[in-house]
């Protein structure tokens, strides 16, 4: 139903090398501040105090407070834990998922790849996260919703690129060599099919994991995702926005550009990655 | 020609009953009594208002007949009564549609002017700084969420330079222009990315074709050449992709009204789940995925059009 033309619209890749590596070390970075975010953070991240009420940058507070005085060094250091591990859990989901659906897909073919891809059209036919707010609107708002609500979402995507993929593979001699052998079906899927397009598909999801942080830090902004207290990057910038008003910028701000900036370099690496990886386009 | 046509509409009503299937059974998936559930939960129950909605959706019905039941005053704009607002789900939805379609509209004609020139300046002088810096900052804009764009947007240029009003849609021509330009703006950033990048990458496949070369040779000016041979090549993809990024636009509009506090219908979406008001949430599903459906088969549809190749390539397959 939607892209009837299959128009890359990624960045032509030229090397980078010096844009990879810094991208690849901010996102170091912050893993290890998620890591160690006790240990960095100057305050709790729910420590409130009324007094410090946004405050500015400089003295006790080096990016400053939000509205209730928490220190927001202190609770984007903590929010990056969420924020990080979301992403990764529904794309494990969407993984799961589309693999297997993708897998069975290309190896029965017949009524069973119909059947995929009618499920996929119906799924395309909700654009952006319309799909995922619907599965909102029945099980109510909350992260671990909504982590379930977009790893199906994605799964549709997966679930296409792996049955690309698992037909080009299938059609390999191996395959056969394995067949006459008498080894069954699933057998040799899980064991050498797969295994054989991990590589690939890992690619591909490497450049998905940007997406995924964007999404549910919408989510989260909307307020379907993540709950207070938590410090979930795009909580932070709904509960910041009312400051801006105010004239007090930081609030809103250091959260947004945390978002931005994991996925610029998640998207730098991303790219150069899927390539090494032997992601096909 | 016809028979695709047909085919494709078929599709379309395929996709768009499949569609309004999943939107209407997915309050049996909510857990408990539906009933309950479309009245907006437990705290909220009458008995008056229990009543109401098992008259509304036929809920002693079998699943196929409500269903049908359901889609029949879908299509009669019987939509149902709103819990939080207490309105006619469908008068909350006329009176709040134009604002966000003015705001796709605004946010369209910005991203094909700035994508398509960005790509056709980043293709034109492929190699260039003037390319590197289309694809640096496309990268870049790709990469922030629209709502953190609409977020720095507001900040800067509605607070810190007071150029542009922070809320509200204005009102006439003039003040709705005005208020909106942020909001399409935000709405756009993503979209030139997008836009720029194609244009970029179909111009530099229809510059590579012969033709252009013999163009070059026989003589024509560069300016022409770009416009007639290669630019009008180009154009299939480049109009299809700006058509599929306005139709999923309509669902973009949930993050930015909530970050400019436009009462359209995305915001009103955004509302309706956080209040528990199902039937408006419903509503609104609805509408955005028929939008979007009907869109994208328009673009299909129109592809052909734009590229005469294809037609004949049709027909003789």
């Amino acid at each position: 139903m939607t892209a009837a033309i299959t128009v890359d619209a990624r960045l032509p890749v030229r090397r980078r090398p010096v844009l990879v590596i810094a991208g690849a070390a901010f996102l170091a970075l912050v893993v290890l501040a998620a890591a160690f975010a006790p240990l960095l953070a100057p305050y709790a991240p729910d420590a409130v105090d009324l007094s410090a009420s946004l405050v500015g940058t400089g003295g006790d507070h080096p990016l400053g407070t939000d509205a209730s005085g928490q220190d927001l060094l202190s609770r984007v250091l903590y929010g990056a834990r969420t924020s990080l591990i979301a992403p990764l859990a529904l794309l494990a989901i969407a993984a799961l998922l589309g693999v297997t659906l993708g897998t069975v897909a290309a190896w029965r073919g017949g009524w069973v790849d119909t059947l995929v891809s009618r499920v996929t059209d119906v799924m395309y036919a909700f654009p952006g996260l319309l799909f995922v707010v619907l599965i909102i609107a029945v099980f109510g708002a909350g992260i671990t919703t909504s982590v379930l609500g977009l790893g199906l979402a994605f799964a549709p995507t997966i679930a296409k690129y792996t049955r690309s993929v698992a037909l080009t593979e299938r059609a390999k001699p191996y395959v056969d060599a394995y067949r006459v052998q008498g080894m069954g079906g699933v057998r040799i899927c899980v064991r050498h099919l797969v295994p054989n397009l991990a590589r690939s598909i890992v690619g591909y999801l490497v450049v998905l994991f940007g997406e995924a942080l964007m999404s549910l830090a919408t989510l989260s902004y909307l307020g379907f995702g993540s709950q207070p207290p938590s410090s979930d990057w795009g909580l932070m910038v709904q509960e910041g926005q009312a400051a801006i008003v105010q004239g007090a910028l930081l609030p809103a701000l250091v959260p947004g550009t945390a978002i931005a900036a994991v996925v610029v370099a998640f998207n730098v690496v991303g790219v150069w990655a899927a390539d090494r990886l032997g992601a096909r386009r | 020609m016809f028979a695709s046509i047909g085919r494709r509409l078929a599709g379309l009503l395929a996709t768009l009953l499949a569609a309004s299937f999943v939107i209407f059974a997915a309050v049996y998936a909510a857990p408990g009594d539906p009933a309950v559930f479309l009245a907006g939960g437990r705290d909220k129950l009458t008995p008056e208002r229990l009543a109401a909605v098992r008259e509304q959706y036929h809920l002693d019905e079998p699943l196929v007949v409500q269903y049908g039941r359901w889609l029949w005053d879908c299509l009669h704009l019987d939509l149902g009564r709103s819990f939080q607002y207490g309105d006619q789900v469908s008068d909350l939805l006329s009176s709040r549609f134009p604002t966000t379609l003015a705001l796709v509209g605004y946010a369209t004609v910005l991203f094909v002017v700035l994508g398509v020139g960005a790509g056709v300046l980043a293709a034109v002088r492929r190699g260039s700084w003037v390319d590197s810096a289309v694809v640096g900052t496309t990268t870049l804009t790709a990469s922030v969420p629209s709502f953190v764009g609409g977020i720095a947007l507001v900040a800067f240029f509605g607070v810190r330079l007071g150029w542009f009003p922070v809320t509200g849609s204005g009102e006439g021509f003039a003040g709705t222009l005005h208020h909106l330009t942020l909001p399409a703006l935000a709405m756009a950033l993503g979209a030139v990315a997008v836009i720029a990048r194609v244009t970029r990458q179909a111009m530099v496949e229809a510059g590579a074709a012969d033709h252009v070369e013999v163009a070059r040779a026989a003589g024509l000016p560069e300016h022409q050449i770009i416009r007639r041979h290669v630019l009008r090549n180009a154009l299939g993809p480049v109009v299809t992709m700006c058509g599929l990024v306005t139709a999923g636009m309509l669902a973009g509009t949930v993050a930015i009204e909530t970050v400019f506090g436009l009462s359209g219908i995305g915001s009103l979406l955004v509302g309706a789940v956080n209040s528990h008001d199902f039937p408006v949430a419903q509503a609104v599903l609805l509408l955005m995925v028929a939008g979007y459906i009907l869109v994208t088969t328009l673009v299909d549809l129109v592809h052909p059009l734009l590229d005469p190749r294809l037609k004949a390539m049709r027909s003789s397959a």
